[in-house]
């Protein structure tokens, strides 16, 4: 029980890394490698407001989240549309977006080295034991945990019963079909990598109350949100938040049960593994 | 190359449209290279230990007007690159410092690998390499085939056989048990620790209840420290790197993980580290630690603030600086002959902000602190070689 | 062959005389450029020989490079460094076979993750390993000096095109090209695509596990961290985009200036490097779609006219 949760806990951090990045992918099909660099800054701007102002990082998100939105809308205009338009085939634009995103992941990275320094920055929030089930866990962690139900559950109604989530379901089916049906795919594509984006920051947000960050460290959650999205199938919310839970209860297992130093090989095998015998992922469609 | 050839023109010009001939003759400014991470992942650790020094050494030296060199003063002008983090780029940049920018000293690399991947570069070009961050059991292999390189904050088995030994002192002062808990990052620097203090926690007669490592970047702890709580340790040792002491630590103080003496390694005397733990720091002992009532410390952590804005780390910040200390002291005393600077440490004794400093036959400093304890809000020195000042250890005494 | 074919193999072995000669003239700074043009001229040229053809892009570099230099830093007390070399490429092969077997019929997106992942993993295999041995850091202090290292890489680079040009003139390359124009004319002409992608994939495997294991020695000390950063893969796609990968000798072009591109801003701008190098990506992304390659045809078809 105590491992489940615990499993849990960790998955829903996972799903907070991965479920930007998958509506990046899936729907504007941008492989977003800088995505780790703006959940840093993200939890940068958690850290900035507490610090400073003692705001809490659950306040916090809706500033971030605003900005973050912005951001990435500027990028995806400027930026990508033009490889978009230029790209003959799915693979070149998936050749291009790799090249430019991992560019942009440079740039990040420098800003906010020079923004705010190669520190760490950490800080302590709800770091209070809080008791489920007769055992201990960390209350910062039970509420990002919570944030993120709440923002999978908003996410997942938002594409599921309004007009702009179908249009945006149906472009990551297939973008040529959706334009004949009369969707705006240039725009739809942009809300949804801008969305993408905000979730990611909030996401940055969240895990900064109890993860240690520094202008560096965005690779390692790039490298974690591609995994889960690809396990989880492209395009799709309910695959990322399985496959990010599932990732937590197994290196939760194994950290448990095996031994702490097999967690990641663990993960990795175990992508691997889905990817044999799954290769569209959890809940992908077989590709046309 | 180009900006500084632009710079130098502009200079030049400035100079001539001002009409000033000069005739004043001003010394050269003595070159000293820097390279280390800025990105990457070292580069957390860098921005707290190795970066803010350089700048105070140069600040200072340039303040009072410069070295004493032959009989004039001569200013430092540091140049710095960006290794990212990689051993290819460090050595290149050590290649760019000593070839193309001529520069007259260079200060050692941060980290133990690149410290060791740069080595051969140093030797190449007679450079003395007085390395901080790397800490190993090499050190006698090391100096014999480099032997201008110079090691100051000590060795890993030192390390490890202190933390030992604080905690059979504490048993043995019958304030806890001999039940450890020992994690370790699985990296270089914690795997090789872990080897070191595996043999001599059972030598000392310890029980190693729970033993296990984990991946660098492990992004949740507290399997492992439940794992560790489990086993009811009376002692938790984490041969742990700058994110996961951190991690560890937090998930300690949830788990309200109740030990007699609790235990993580780099980063734990970092000010950030104080203070974000607070009141659950109180009795935390990790790797490293200074002697924080000695005048000299004191003075040079004021000056740490006053100039970088930043408070010092209480372990490789001072001997970082005092690295530099080491070399100004030498290339005043001989000049900026590298050779010579490089016999020279090897003989002499040096008065730093840590105390005096002397190399032996393997070039390795043997006074330097191992083990400190966060006390009152200060990370205290506890155990060391040959320092003076260390406090008596106390118990872990809660987490509130 | 053809006179073009005696010609350009000639120009080749000149260009590789003239590139043997560079340690007598610098051993210092231009040499250690020189050496990393080198190496990445090995992994990108290799890495373009499979993926030129194939369109798989892939991330496994720092995998097999990795295992390269555990390999020489295991054994270089036991063996000789040769063997080790040889070794190194033997396993690599191995791990690049393993995989393709099981991966090639990955598309797209998915093997460039995949191979992503493989790297971390072995990464992670081999670090646990270390743990559970209780074996220390690995110091690799030998004699082997710059440019010992450096003409390795050259011999290795000669190999790589020799091994290039062969492919391009045999049944394989035949094969590949079709592969890369349409994988189902290819399998229904008969072809064995998978066999020949694994055989393909296996190039870049060994070379860059042997590329590994030339230069443990000059990183002294080997940590998994440095070993198999994931940055080595990256860097080695950028450079080969950069030239181009229809042609053999389209890495380099890419290599070359990057190369220069990157020394420039490390030296110039130690504060802003990352920053800087970013806005260089992206520029090269924007400004030269095809890589250095497909800039030559396009100034080629102006200047014939647009004979194509």
């Amino acid at each position: 029980m105590d491992i489940l949760i615990t499993g849990l806990l960790l998955g829903g951090t996972y799903a907070l890394i991965a479920m930007g990045l998958n509506l990046q992918y899936g729907v504007a099909r941008i492989m977003n490698l800088a995505n780790g660099e703006l959940l840093v800054a993200g939890g940068f701007g958690a850290f900035f407001f507490y610090t400073s102002g003692q705001v809490s990082p659950f306040l916090t998100i809706f500033l971030v989240a605003p900005a973050a939105f912005g951001v990435s809308w500027v990028i995806y205009r400027i930026m990508l549309r033009p490889l978009v338009n230029r790209a003959k085939s799915r693979g070149q634009l998936e050749t291009d977006s790799i090249l430019a995103t991992f560019g942009l992941s440079f740039v990040g990275v420098g800003l906010m080295l020079a923004a705010f320094g190669g520190d760490y920055f950490n800080y302590s929030y709800l770091a209070r034991p809080i008791t489920l089930a007769g055992d201990t866990f960390a209350l910062n962690r039970v509420a990002s945990f919570l944030a993120a139900v709440v923002i999978c559950g908003l996410l997942y109604l938002w594409l599921n019963r309004t007009r702009a989530g179908l249009s945006i379901r149906a472009i990551a089916v297939s973008p040529d079909s959706a334009r004949l049906v009369g969707i705006d795919v240039p725009r739809m594509a942009a809300i949804a990598f801008a969305l993408g984006g905000a979730v990611t920051a909030v996401g940055g947000a969240l895990i900064s109350t109890y993860l240690t960050l520094d202008a560096s460290a965005g690779v390692i959650f790039t490298l974690k949100a591609l995994i889960i999205v690809i396990m989880g199938g492209v395009g799709d919310v309910r695959g990322t938040i399985v496959a990010a839970l599932f990732l937590g209860v197994v290196e939760t297992l194994v950290a448990s049960l095996i031994d702490p130093g097999l967690t990641l090989a663990a993960a990795y095998a175990l992508f691997i593994l889905v990817l044999l015998f799954r290769p569209q992922g959890l809940f992908g469609k077989t590709p046309t | 190359m180009k900006r500084r050839t632009i710079l130098t023109t502009a200079a030049a010009a400035a100079l001539a449209l001002s009409g000033l001939t000069t005739t004043a003759h001003a010394a050269d400014p003595i070159k000293i290279g820097a390279v280390a991470a800025k990105t990457g992942p070292l580069a957390g650790g860098t921005a707290v230990t190795h970066w803010p020094n350089i700048r105070l050494w140069a600040h200072q030296i340039n303040e009072r007007g410069g070295l004493m060199v032959d009989g004039e003063k001569r200013m430092v002008e540091i140049i710095e690159y960006d290794d990212q983090t990689n051993p290819g780029e460090t050595i290149k940049a050590v290649q760019r410092l000593a070839t193309q920018d001529e520069a007259d000293f260079i200060v050692a690399p941060y980290g133990t690998g690149l410290n060791i991947a740069s080595a051969p570069i140093f030797a190449r070009y007679g450079y003395p390499h007085i390395a901080v961050s790397a800490i190993t059991d090499q050190i006698p292999d090391l100096a014999k085939k480099f032997p201008n390189m110079f090691f100051t904050l000590g060795n890993t088995s030192a390390l490890a056989a202190d933390a030992v030994g604080i905690l059979a002192q504490m048993r043995d002062e019958g304030k806890m048990g001999n039940k450890i808990a020992m994690v370790n990052v699985a990296d270089a620097f914690g795997i090789e620790l872990a080897a070191a203090a595996r043999p001599m926690f059972e030598e000392a007669g310890f029980e190693i209840v729970y033993d296990t490592s984990y991946p660098l970047g492990t992004q949740d702890l507290s399997p492992v420290v439940k794992g560790a709580k489990a086993a009811e340790p009376d002692a938790f040792v984490a041969w742990s790197y700058p994110p996961d002491t951190f991690g560890l630590t937090e998930q300690a103080m949830i788990e309200e993980l109740p030990v007699k003496a609790y235990y993580t390694a780099v980063a734990t005397p970092f000010p950030a580290f104080g203070g974000r733990f607070g009141a659950a720091a109180e009795g935390i002992l990790g790797a490293g630690g200074v002697n924080p009532d000695s005048a000299a410390f004191q003075d040079y952590a004021a000056a740490h603030e006053a100039v970088t804005g930043n408070k010092p780390d209480f372990w490789a910040s001072a001997t970082t600086y005092a690295s530099l200390q080491i070399l100004e002291q030498a290339i005043e005393a001989v000049g900026v002959d590298r050779a010579a600077v490089s016999a020279h440490l090897k003989e002499a004794t040096f008065d730093t902000v840590l105390g005096p400093i002397s190399f032996d036959e393997n070039n390795s400093n043997n006074a330097f602190w191992t083990v400190g304890q966060w006390q009152d809000g200060v990370f205290q020195g506890v155990a060391s070689r040959n320092r003076d000042g260390a406090k008596p250890v106390r118990l872990k005494d809660g987490w509130k | 062959m053809s006179s073009v074919e005696i010609r350009n193999l000639i120009l080749t072995a000149i260009a590789l005389g003239v590139c043997i000669l560079l340690p007598m003239a610098d051993s210092g700074y231009w040499l250690s450029i020189g050496l990393s043009i080198a190496m990445f001229t090995v992994l990108a040229t290799s890495w373009a020989l499979f993926s030129g053809p194939t369109h798989y892009i892939s991330l496994a570099t720092a995998a097999f490079f990795g295992v390269g230099t555990y390999t020489t830093g295991l054994g270089f007390e036991t063996l000789p460094f040769w063997s080790l070399v040889a070794l190194a490429g033997m396993f690599g092969a191995l791990m690049a076979a393993l995989v393709g077997l099981a991966t090639l019929r990955l598309s797209g997106v998915y093997f460039v993750i995949f191979t992503l992942g493989l790297a971390e993993l072995v990464r992670q295999v081999i670090t646990w390993a270390q743990n559970q041995s209780g074996q220390k850091g690995l110091y690799v202090l030998t004699d082997i000096t710059e440019a010992m290292i450096y003409w390795m890489l050259i011999a290795l680079a000669a190999a790589v095109y020799l091994t290039g040009w062969l492919i391009g003139r045999s049944r394989l390359g035949f094969a590949l090209r079709i592969i890369g124009d349409d994988e189902t004319v290819a399998a229904h002409s008969g072809i064995n695509t998978a066999r020949a992608k694994v055989l393909l994939f296996m190039v870049p495997g060994a070379v860059a596990a042997m590329t590994g294991a030339i230069l443990a020695p000059r990183y002294v000390y080997i940590e998994p961290s440095l070993a198999f950063t994931p940055m080595l893969s990256f860097q080695v796609v950028i450079m080969a985009l950069l030239g181009g990968t229809g042609r053999l000798w389209g890495p380099l072009a890419g290599v070359v200036p990057f190369t220069l591109l990157w020394e420039s801003i490390s030296s110039n701008f130690p504060n802003q490097t990352t920053l800087l190098l970013g806005l260089s990506f992206l520029l090269i992304v924007y400004a030269l779609p095809r890589g250095f390659v497909g800039l030559l045809d396009r100034l080629r078809q102006r200047v014939t006219g647009g004979v194509s």
